[in-house]
C-alpha cells in the first residue's frame, strides 16, 4: 500500500511573525522556513506504518515554488521513498490544494493520504476534509492514534469532549493532531541518501486544476498592541480604577 | 558506548560563517574532486551570524568575481561616514580615523551574506549540514585531529535518552578546519591541548550587541555609516557604537564594549540601550519598530594575541583564530582572506603544514601588525588611548614596541577595590524594555529538556566567593539574562541558569573572573534564529 503525505513549507514556529509595513502579507525576508509541524507528524506516522510493514511506499508531496524542494528533501531524509513537487508560484487556497491532491491520488492510487490537521501559516484546517469529499472516501481528522488493520483504519480523534475512536474503510484521508507522535531527528548520512532519491516536478498547469480562489485577501494587520499598564498601590485603588473605567 | 557511525570527507569545516564558507568555495574551485563538508549548529545558515556589518569587498571580488551583478540581499555601498564623541546629552563630530574610511565598502547583513554564499558553495559540491553541532573532536591514534564528532540529539536534562534519541555520528577527515567564530568551544579546547597560545599574549574580546529596526519612512538614509565613542562608557571602558542605514527604512544599530572593563557592576546590554536613548540618537528610532536583536563576542587581541593557527590535522581560521582588525572595526574581509588562503595552501600542502607561516607572511597579518598597538593603548583610558591611536596611525605601526594584551577575565576588579563611576544613566523609552524582551527578538529556541550547555565547573564558588568578591557579575554581563541569583527560604541563595535564553555570544565563558563557566554546544539546531543580523 502506498501512503501519500502532504507537506507544506511554512514559516518556522519559532520565528516571530511580523506583518509587512504595507499590510500586503507576512514578512518572510530572512525568516527560517520549515515543514509545517503537523505535516511532519503526518510523515512520521506514515514512516512508522511502513516500518511496521503496513505500507510499502511513502510519497511526500508539496505544492509551491522550487524553494519547497528544501522541505521535500528533508522529508526524503526523514525516510520518505520519493517526492513530488507541484510547481507553482501561485498561492493556492485549500479547495485548489485539495484538487491537486485528488489529481495525484488518481495518478498514484494510494491506500491512505495523511496530512496535517492544519498549516500553521493560514490555520485553515480544510484541505484534508475537502480532499476526502472530492475523492468520496472516508476521513478521520485530528488523529492522536492510528491503527491499521486489513482494509480499515481505527483512528482515535481529539474532539472537544475528549477522545473519540472511529473505524474507517481504506482508502481514506487522515489528518494529524499534535499528540500522534514525536517526529524523528534526521540522521546526517540520510541527508546524503536523500539527495539521490527521486524528486519529480510536475508543473501545476499539467494537472489541469481549476484554481478559482474563492477568497481575496484584502490586507493583513497585526493584533493591536497592548496599552501600557498602570501600577496601583492598593486593592481600593484597583477597585476605584476599574469602576472609573466602567468595568465594575 | 557503541561504535558511532562514520562519514568520511577530505576536509571537514566546523562553522558556516564567512571564513568557513569562503574556504569551502575556494577548496572546490581549486579542486572539484576534493570532498568538503561544513557543519553548522544553527538551524539555518546565517541564523546565528551577527555582525555590523560594513565589509571590504576585495576578498569577495577575488572569490566570486561576478558577485556585484548578483549581490546578496541587504547589501548597499557606503555613501558617507561619520565619527562622533558623545557626552551625556551632546555629540561632537571628530575627524574620521583613516582606518574607518569606508569609501568603496558595503553595508551588509552578514547573516544574509552567509545565507547567500551557502548555495553557491553547495553548487560547487560542498555538503552543508545546518542544524548539527560539532560537540567534540575526533583524534586519531597518533593524537592528531582526525575530524569532528556530532552531538547526540534527544538527551534529557538528567542525561537520559529520550524516545527521540539519536546518536551523533563522527565525521572523519585528514584535515579539520575550525571556523567557529570568536571563542569557538572546540577551538578553545584545541588551543589548550596543543598549547597553541604558548608564544602569544592572551586573547582579548569585546561584546557586540545589535538590533535591526524598521524606522519611520524618511529617517533612514541608505549608505550612511555612523560610529561613536564616549558616553555612556566611562573612560576606563573601551567601546563604541555603530549605526548603519540600510534600504527600505531599516537601520542596524549596535554597541561594542571591550571585555577588559574593570568595573564588576558594568552592564554592557544596559550601556547599549543608554546609547540608543541618547538625545541625539533616539529620534532616529522613535515611532519605529524593532525587528530583531542579538549579541556576539568579538575577538580584539589582533597581532600579538594570534595563536598558532595550525596543529597536526587541523587549522584555525577567521575569528576562531582571531584575525579581526579592531581599529577598522572589520573582520569579515580578514576572515574570508584567511579562509581562502587556507584553501590555497591546502592545494599545495594537503596536510596543512606551513599554513601558520603562510598566514603570518600574508596581507592578513600585515594588516594586523600595522594596527597592533592601537587597541591595547586604550588600557590606560580613553584620552591616552586616542593620543596613542593618533601616533600609531601617523607612524603606520612602525613604533619599535608592541604593547601587551592581558586576559579579560583578570581585568575585572573586586567590588571592594573598585569605585564604580557615577553613571547617571537615564530613564529609557525605546524598546526593548529589558533583556528578556530583547531575547524575544533574538527568537532563540532551545528544547528545555536537554542538559544545561553552560557548565559551571566549580559551582560552590558562585554563591560564596563570587557573591562576596564580585557580586555575581554574570547576572550583569550576560546580554540574555541567562544567569539569575534566586533567593530561597531560609535566606539561602542559588544560581539559576536559564540556558534556554542563551544567544551563544560566549561572553560568560570569556569574562567570568574565576573562569569556571564553560560554554558547550547545546543540541544541534538550538539557539538564536536571527533574521538579517
Amino acid at each position: 500500500m502506498k501512503i501519500l503525505v502532504g507537506i507544506k513549507r511554512v514559516i518556522d514556529f519559532n520565528v516571530r511573525v511580523r506583518v509587512k509595513p504595507d499590510g500586503s502579507g507576512v514578512d518572510l525576508d530572512g525568516a527560517k522556513m520549515s515543514i509545517n509541524p503537523f505535516d511532519e507528524i503526518a510523515l512520521e506516522e506514515a514512516l512508522r506504518l511502513r516500518e511496521a510493514g503496513k505500507a510499502s511506499e511513502v510519497i511526500v508531496i508539496s505544492i509551491g515554488p522550487n524553494a519547497c524542494q528544501q522541505q521535500l528533501r528533508t522529508g526524503l531524509a526523514m525516510g520518505a521513498d520519493r517526492a513530488i513537487q507541484v510547481d507553482t508560484e501561485e498561492k493556492l487556497q485549500p479547495l485548489a490544494a485539495a484538487r491537486v491532491f485528488l489529481a495525484l491520488v488518481e495518478k498514484e492510487q494510494p491506500g491512505l493520504v495523511i496530512v496535517g490537521k492544519q498549516a500553521i501559516d493560514d490555520d485553515n484546517s480544510q484541505t484534508g476534509q475537502m480532499l476526502a469529499a472530492l475523492w468520496n472516501r472516508p476521513q478521520a481528522t485530528f488523529a492522536s492514534e492510528v491503527v491499521l488493520e486489513d482494509q480499515v483504519a481505527r483512528v482515535t480523534r481529539e474532539v472537544d469532549a475528549g477522545l473519540e475512536t472511529i473505524e474507517i474503510d481504506l482508502p481514506a484521508v487522515i489528518t494529524t493532531d499534535l499528540r500522534l507522535n514525536e517526529p524523528r531527528f534526521v540522521k546526517l548520512p540520510d541527508i546524503m541518501k536523500a539527495k539521490r532519491k527521486p524528486l519529480e516536478v510536475i508543473p501545476l498547469a499539467d494537472l489541469a486544476i481549476t484554481n478559482d480562489n474563492k477568497l481575496t485577501i484584502d490586507h493583513y494587520a497585526p493584533p493591536a498592541s497592548r496599552e501600557k499598564g498602570i501600577m496601583v498601590d492598593s486593592a481600593e485603588a484597583l477597585v476605584a480604577e476599574l469602576k472609573n473605567r466602567g468595568l465594575l | 558506548m557503541s561504535e558511532r557511525e562514520v562519514m568520511e570527507y577530505d576536509v571537514v569545516i566546523v562553522g558556516a560563517g564567512p571564513a568557513g564558507l569562503a574556504c569551502a568555495i575556494r577548496l572546490k574551485q581549486l579542486n572539484a574532486d576534493r570532498s568538503v563538508c561544513i557543519i553548522e549548529k544553527a538551524a539555518e545558515i546565517g541564523a546565528q551570524i551577527l555582525s555590523g556589518a560594513v565589509i571590504e569587498p576585495q576578498p569577495l571580488d577575488e572569490l566570486l568575481p561576478g558577485w556585484r551583478d548578483n549581490k546578496p540581499p541587504h547589501c548597499i555601498p557606503v555613501s558617507n561616514d561619520s565619527f562622533s564623541l558623545l557626552s551625556k546629552s551632546g555629540a561632537k563630530k571628530l575627524p574620521t580615523p583613516p582606518q574607518t574610511n569606508n569609501h568603496g565598502n558595503f553595508i551588509v547583513s552578514l547573516g544574509a551574506l552567509c545565507a547567500w554564499l551557502a548555495p553557491q558553495a553547495e553548487a560547487l559540491g560542498v555538503d552543508i549540514f545546518p542544524g548539527y553541532a560539532a560537540s567534540g573532536i575526533h583524534y586519531t591514534q597518533d593524537g592528531s585531529v582526525g575530524g569532528a564528532i556530532i552531538g547526540d540529539m534527544g538527551i534529557a536534562m538528567d542525561g537520559s535518552q529520550k524516545a527521540s534519541y539519536m546518536e551523533g555520528i563522527e565525521i572523519h577527515a585528514p584535515l579539520t578546519i575550525l571556523s567557529e567564530g570568536c571563542r569557538g568551544h572546540l577551538s578553545k579546547q584545541l588551543i589548550k591541548k596543543f598549547n597553541l597560545d604558548a608564544d602569544c599574549d592572551p586573547q582579548t574580546y569585546g561584546i557586540g550587541i545589535k538590533e535591526l529596526w524598521q524606522v519611520k519612512p524618511g529617517k533612514s538614509q541608505p549608505g550612511t555609516v555612523a560610529h561613536s565613542i564616549g558616553w555612556p562608557l566611562d573612560k576606563n571602558t573601551y567601546g563604541g557604537s555603530f549605526i548603519y542605514h540600510l534600504e527600505n527604512d531599516r537601520i542596524a544599530v549596535g554597541f561594542v564594549s571591550g571585555l577588559d572593563y574593570p568595573d564588576p557592576n558594568f552592564q554592557p546590554w544596559e550601556a547599549f540601550q543608554q546609547f540608543k536613548n541618547h538625545p541625539k540618537i533616539k529620534p532616529l528610532f522613535e515611532g519605529g519598530e524593532i525587528l530583531s536583536s542579538g549579541a556576539r563576542a568579538i575577538v580584539e587581541g589582533g597581532y600579538q594575541s594570534l595563536p598558532r593557527t595550525e596543529m597536526s590535522g587541523a587549522l584555525l581560521i577567521g575569528d576562531a583564530a582571531g584575525t579581526l582588525n579592531v581599529p577598522k572595526i572589520k573582520g569579515v574581509h580578514q576572515a574570508m582572506r584567511g579562509g581562502m588562503l587556507a584553501a590555497e595552501h591546502l592545494s599545495e600542502h594537503a596536510d596543512g603544514k606551513g599554513y601558520d607561516q603562510a598566514l603570518r607572511a600574508s596581507p592578513v597579518m600585515a594588516e594586523l601588525k600595522k594596527v597592533r598597538n592601537i587597541r591595547p593603548g586604550f588600557h590606560r583610558g580613553l584620552w591616552l588611548g586616542l593620543m596613542n591611536a593618533a601616533w600609531e596611525t601617523i607612524t603606520a605601526g612602525y613604533s619599535p614596541w608592541t604593547l601587551k594584551n592581558h586576559a579579560d577575565h583578570s581585568a575585572m576588579q573586586k567590588l571592594e577595590d573598585y569605585q564604580s563611576p557615577e553613571r547617571n544613566w537615564t530613564q529609557r523609552e525605546l524598546a526593548p524594555r529589558d533583556r528578556l524582551a530583547a531575547v524575544y527578538f533574538a527568537t532563540t529556541a532551545h528544547d528545555e529538556d536537554q542538559p544545561i550547555h553552560l557548565q559551571i565547573t566549580e559551582p560552590d564558588i558562585c554563591i560564596s566567593r563570587c557573591t562576596q568578591e564580585y557580586g555575581n557579575p554574570c547576572t550583569r554581563f550576560c546580554p540574555a539574562n541567562v544567569y539569575e541569583i534566586i533567593s530561597e527560604e531560609g535566606n539561602t541563595k542559588r544560581l539559576q541558569i536559564n540556558a534556554a535564553n542563551c544567544v551563544h555570544c560566549k561572553t560568560c565563558d570569556i569574562k567570568d573572573p574565576y573562569q569556571i563557566i564553560n560554554w558547550v554546544t547545546p543540541e544541534g539546531g538550538s539557539g538564536p534564529n536571527y533574521q538579517n543580523l
